[in-house]
């Protein structure tokens, strides 16, 4: 990819090196120039660094592979209101996402190649994080006639998904499935049987308590079942975002063991909260599939360790007051995400539920891999960086994100780890030292 | 959650009623034996008390409804107060207007009580969020409806002499029936054992939790029942097909004398209105002045919503009569 020529020389120096691709965690410094990485490692920079050569002082912290956020709603076109490219471009960078790919559920739909090309002029021209999209699976995302998947791809797109509708009809996602082996592109699916799923909370003791309808696990399961009956039949690479419960873990680990092209996602919430969350009615909480029981939770924190998960993404959908202070079942589903991805996950290490290095996996080179893309610090690679304390205790404060939108159920949520600079193509597009502004 | 400050209170002290699950044996009690004293006075003798005189009470209705209305409004209005009625056909939620917005309109109004009912479960207690007088719940979605389960206790109590040790049979549309959660949470609360009865469909999940016991066979669920409590099928709410037709409904689940027979002899009939008839319940049940409590249901709404604005608004100046 194409990087900026205005990054000169520059050596980022005492850092705790991180690159879960190679396995590297080790201190050392990181020497990049003209935005590509050029040299790493323990011994770098023993000397002295050269004249001319910029120096960022890592302070001891953790240098990484910026993150990969498979899975952002901009809100752009057609809900600005509620979330621009630069409003998410900039919650992107104070989160340490240097890369983004956002769903397709816009208005208009990401249908064809003028959508996609949209999105990819906006982020030029924003010139913050970098912006990537998924083409609609269907037009109009009507579930019937399939998009223009080889002239989306060849454009940009990294993949294909309804967003947060399921690919329903059999017929239809057996041909999508079939069709994308001949792009070589993967379709990501939503996992909720929508015939089934038309609770607006988990089914169980709690939605009886609050009136509410409850979409039972087996509405997520029984579509999961289906789409990998139809992935052994076409051999089409396919993807499950949002995975929630135990079950589907389940079937998504046997379908991995016997060979099947599967890999899955989930989101900070889902591993962090239950379904006791939207007690109240806290409409916050709402998410589509909906926050599980208590065991359901703990399984894909399980998953997420063990690596049945492939990846984290912040499933980030901003929401306005207007849809959100309403009655639960009228509010719209979605978290704000960006600004609270990395700290978040890091809780798992910090229960000692994985190493750094794999958990970083799951944010860099576990989702790049599976859109066919790099993040890792390989000489060479564009340097695209996150730099952060692991360790130092902070609140997630909504009314200080970036996002134009504040739906977050974490407020006042104490977390560890804090973002201190994050780098794309050798700028600095936000530093913690500079009042989080963009250098 | 136990607010174990309540508990060690007397009276009532909450400062709006938004539903019967959490309330303490001690508060409802306060609200039977407040509304007991209500009932005991003469409806013909034309005397209004003045307890909430210069007070505004504003029903706020998001939902067609006219009995709950009606008996909120006269409850009110025999104490004196001052009452506007707002249903859902003239308000402004017509016109986009969000419950939010909706709320604070009527809060710059500065009224001492709201009464709202509104069809999406919790939408009450967000807008009780927003405003700063006493809010009753009216009925939200299939959530709560807490004056109905009041005057249900209130009408058994009076029958009965007591809550205690009884066994009360629900019958009917638990998933979608607030009535049915209220009264599931005040009986238990009270010391009642509680069934409900329904077809699979209409049994929301995870029901035992609530401590009841739950039957689909309607017969085996009344057996020595002191109470059959009906509950109308919701045809509005039925959006897809929870049962093959009505008269398979009345069938299997519709009381009739000789499913009431299984119950004990003198088991005693309720129905929260409006009924209908042929579809949960045979006429010659709900009309038997012997059996049939729905008369005595509806004359008792007037005297426990009295007392539930009594408890909110008197409350918070005069201390609650604990004794009735």
């Amino acid at each position: 990819m194409a990087t900026r020529s205005e990054a000169g020389p520059t050596a980022y120096v005492n850092a705790r090196l991180l690159d879960p691709k190679s396995g590297l965690d080790a201190p050392g410094a990181l020497y990049a120039d003209r935005g590509v990485i050029v040299d790493l490692g323990r011994r770098l920079f023993t000397e002295g660094v050269p004249e001319g050569v910029a120096i960022v002082d890592c302070g001891g912290a953790c240098l990484a592979p910026g993150l990969v956020d498979m899975r952002v709603q901009l809100g752009e076109p057609g809900n600005e209101h509620k979330e621009t490219i630069e409003t998410a471009s900039r919650a992107a960078a104070a989160g340490g996402v240097t890369s983004m790919v956002a769903l397709p559920n816009t208005d208009p739909v990401v249908d064809d190649v003028a959508g996609i090309e949209f999105i990819a002029r906006r982020a030029r021209e924003e010139k913050l994080v970098k912006v990537y999209g998924y083409g609609a699976v269907t037009r109009g995302l009507e579930g019937r006639e399939l998009v223009e998947m080889g002239l989306l791809s060849e454009y940009g797109a990294l993949g294909f998904t309804d967003g947060l509708q399921a690919v329903a009809n059999a017929q239809v996602m057996r041909r999508a499935l079939s069709y994308s082996r001949s792009v070589g592109t993967v379709i990501l699916q939503h996992p909720e049987e929508p015939a089934l799923a038309t609770g607006v909370m988990n089914a169980g003791e709690l939605a009886t308590r609050l009136g509410l309808a409850g979409s039972h696990t087996l509405s997520e399961v029984m579509m999961i079942e289906r789409d990998l009956r139809l992935v052994e039949m076409t051999g089409g690479r396919y993807h499950v975002a949002n995975v929630t419960c135990a079950e589907a873990v389940e079937v998504i680990r046997r379908a991995k063991a016997r060979g099947l092209p599967v890999t899955c996602s989930t989101a900070p919430h889902y591993f962090t909260l239950n379904e006791t969350a939207v007690g109240d009615y806290r409409t916050f909480a709402k998410v589509a599939p909906p926050l599980r029981g208590e065991a359901d939770r703990a399984a894909v924190t399980a998953a997420v360790a063990d690596g049945t998960i492939d990846a984290i993404a912040s499933d980030h959908a901003p929401h306005d007051q207007d849809t959100k202070r309403q009655p639960f079942a009228m509010a719209s589903p979605g978290i704000v995400g960006l600004e609270s991805l990395l700290p978040l996950s890091l809780a798992l290490v910090h229960a000692g539920r994985m190493t750094l290095l794999e958990l970083l996996r799951r944010l860099t080179d576990g989702p790049a891999g599976i859109l066919r893309g790099r993040a890792d610090l390989e000489p060479g690679l564009p340097c695209d960086l996150v730099v952060f304390d692991p360790d130092r205790p902070a609140t997630v404060d909504p009314d200080r994100f970036r996002s134009k939108s504040k739906n977050s159920p974490f407020e006042n949520h104490m977390v560890q780890g804090v973002v201190l600079r994050t780098v794309v193509d050798g700028r600095t597009i936000y530093s913690e030292a500079g009042g989080g502004s963009a250098a | 959650m136990q607010d174990f400050e309540a508990i060690a209170r007397p009276g009532y002290a909450h400062r709006h009623l938004l539903g019967i699950e959490g309330l303490t044996p001690a508060e409802i009690e306060t609200l039977l034996d407040l509304a007991a004293d209500y009932a005991a006075q003469d409806a013909g003798a034309h005397q209004r008390s003045p307890l909430l005189s210069g007070h505004t009470v504003i029903n706020l209705f998001f939902e067609t409804s006219t009995r709950t209305r009606t008996s909120f409004e006269l409850a009110a209005k025999r104490l004196s107060a001052d009452v506007i009625n707002m249903s859902v056909t003239w308000s402004s939620i017509k016109k986009g207007e969000t419950l939010l917005d909706t709320a604070m309109t009527l809060n710059a109004m500065h009224p001492d009580v709201l009464i709202v009912r509104h069809p999406e479960s919790g939408a009450v207690k967000l807008l009780s969020e927003k405003v700063n007088g006493a809010v009753i719940n009216a009925g939200d979605g299939s959530h709560e409806h807490p004056t109905q389960a009041l005057l249900d206790a209130l009408t058994i109590r009076r029958r009965r002499g007591r809550l205690a040790g009884l066994t009360v049979a629900i019958c009917g549309d638990i998933l979608h029936s607030r009535v049915a959660r209220s009264n599931i949470h005040l009986l238990t609360t009270m010391g009642a054992r509680v069934r409900v009865i329904a077809p699979p469909t209409l049994m929301p999940g995870g029901i035992e939790r609530l401590g009841v016991e739950s039957f689909m066979d309607m017969r085996e669920g009344l057996r020595d029942c002191d109470i059959v409590m009906m509950l109308r099928l919701q045809t509005e709410r039925m959006q897809g097909s929870y049962v093959p037709s009505i008269r398979e409904y009345f069938r299997f689940y519709g009381l009739d004398r000789e499913k009431l027979a299984m119950a004990k002899p003198d088991a005693l009939i309720m129905h929260p209105g409006p009924m209908n008839r042929g579809v949960e319940i045979d006429s010659s049940v709900a009309d038997d002045i012997d059996r049939s409590l729905i008369q005595e249901q509806v004359e008792m709404g007037v005297a426990v919503r009295m007392a539930c604005l009594h408890a909110l608004v008197a409350g918070t100046r005069t201390p609650v009569r604990a004794e009735g």
